[in-house]
């Protein structure tokens, strides 16, 4: 009874609101918070809390600003140090290349030609071992509810699975997948007659680069359509004819991306 | 950890320290700089983080110490608020609506008082424990607390529509 009387501390009408009690606490709390004045308290704490994330929220989502993201080359360690040094030199190599051999390139060509190294290359190589295999194609099967968040957990970043379905693809499931510098992941689908398309998918491109829907083809003949998306890139890689393809990665596009 | 899981953990963040510091600073130039300094002192002593910490409340604690030293700099009112000496009982009033007007929201944070508004942000918006929030301040918890309490009280009063002795003064 004089449980009732005493006015609830303040700490315990914050630590409710901000779901900071012990469950035992608040229960205590609550229950004799239900005929008190004090319950408005609580309530309005909520709100501040929902209004603070109504305000200011949306900031996640916004793109990073480019000066925020490249301050992150006066981090640079001597392995991104050298790493950006053969890229350079890889890019001159190109540029030296391509003068002699009767074009001229320009910088957004040799991007192209970063992002073949970065994404069509270990897209279309992945694709190509692991299509081969009847036995064990996929590391974690469709099947299994955590594969997508096992992925999103190595990859640290939320996934989804695109639905093919009404292309006649099924999920078989995925795999991780080394890079250089992290660590990439595929998922791989199937249709009726057995053709089988992957999805790469990698979160650690160095810089803030966005490309639109390009499109890529590796020596070994595989069609690869890809995006860009700051440090996350995306590639859809199949052996079939590249309007089939692109019908395709625009599903695959407008699932992740939409 | 690898460097690069470690820049990651890093990079990961930014969007949530731009997210406090436009809510501290209430300016997105100044905010956007105050995470710029904050990320460069970040990198640069990357190698003292304890691997088994929360790096988002490491990262707030440099941002934290970077803006209490601009604002110490820039600061014309005396540190001392004696107003704030006794604790306020929380005020019943009911709030006229219940839905909060945000613009009202976001005017009555800028008149908090720094300290204030804080530790109103770190627990209501980015969701710090209370013990966390003590030691990126560098507070006792009751300190926490108190603040948190006179913050968000006053913050009700002024949603309220009651003239805030905040908002008296700054005249």
């Amino acid at each position: 009874m004089s449980e009732e009387r005493r006015p609830i501390p303040p700490d315990d009408l914050h630590g409710l609101a901000d779901g900071q009690l012990d469950p035992r606490r608040a229960a205590e709390v609550e229950a004799v918070l239900a005929d008190r004045p004090e319950a408005r308290c609580v309530a309005d704490y909520r709100r501040l809390n929902t209004g603070l994330h109504a305000l200011y929220d949306p900031v996640l989502a916004e793109p990073v600003p480019e000066r925020l993201a490249r301050r992150r080359a006066s981090g640079w360690r001597r392995a991104g140090w050298l790493r950006m040094t053969i890229q350079s030199a890889a890019a001159l190599l190109l540029l030296l290349v391509g003068a002699a051999g009767g074009w001229y390139a320009r910088d957004s060509m040799v991007a192209t030609r970063q992002e073949q190294v970065a994404m069509v290359r270990p897209a279309a190589r992945a694709h190509n071992i692991y299509v081969a295999e009847r036995r064990h194609p996929v590391e974690v099967r469709a099947e299994e509810e955590h594969l997508v968040r096992w992925l999103s957990n190595r990859l640290r970043m939320p996934l989804k699975t695109p639905d093919l379905q009404s292309a006649g693809f099924k999920l078989m499931g995925g795999r991780l997948l080394p890079t250089e510098r992290g660590v990439a992941c595929q998922f791989m689908y199937e249709d009726a007659q057995g053709r089988r398309l992957t999805l790469y998918i990698r979160n650690d491109l160095p810089g803030n680069r966005e490309t639109a829907f390009q499109f890529g083809q590796d020596e070994g003949g595989v069609a690869v359509f890809y995006w860009i998306d700051g440090s996350k890139g995306y590639a859809i890689s199949g052996q079939m004819p590249r309007e089939d393809l692109l019908g395709i990665a625009r599903k695959v596009y407008d699932q992740l991306e939409g | 950890m690898a460097d690069d899981e470690l820049d990651r953990l890093v990079i990961d963040q930014i969007p949530h320290l731009r997210r406090y510091a436009l809510a501290l600073v209430g300016d997105r130039d100044r905010a956007d700089d105050l995470v710029q300094d904050c990320l460069e002192r970040a990198w640069s002593r990357l190698n003292l983080w304890r691997r088994d910490g929360n790096i988002r409340a490491w990262l707030f604690t440099i941002m934290h110490n970077l803006n209490a030293n601009a604002v110490r700099k820039a600061k014309r009112r005396p540190r001392h608020d004696p107003i704030e000496d006794a604790l306020p009982p929380p005020s019943v009033q009911p709030a006229q609506d219940d839905r909060l007007e945000l613009g009202a929201l976001r005017d009555a944070l800028a008149v908090l008082p720094e300290e204030q508004r804080a530790v109103v942000l770190l627990i209501g918006l980015e969701q710090l424990r209370y013990d966390e929030v003590a030691t990126v301040l560098d507070l006792p918890i009751g300190t926490v607390m108190s603040r948190l309490h006179r913050g968000r009280e006053r913050l009700r009063r002024m949603l309220a529509g009651e003239a805030s002795p905040a908002l008296r003064r700054v005249k």
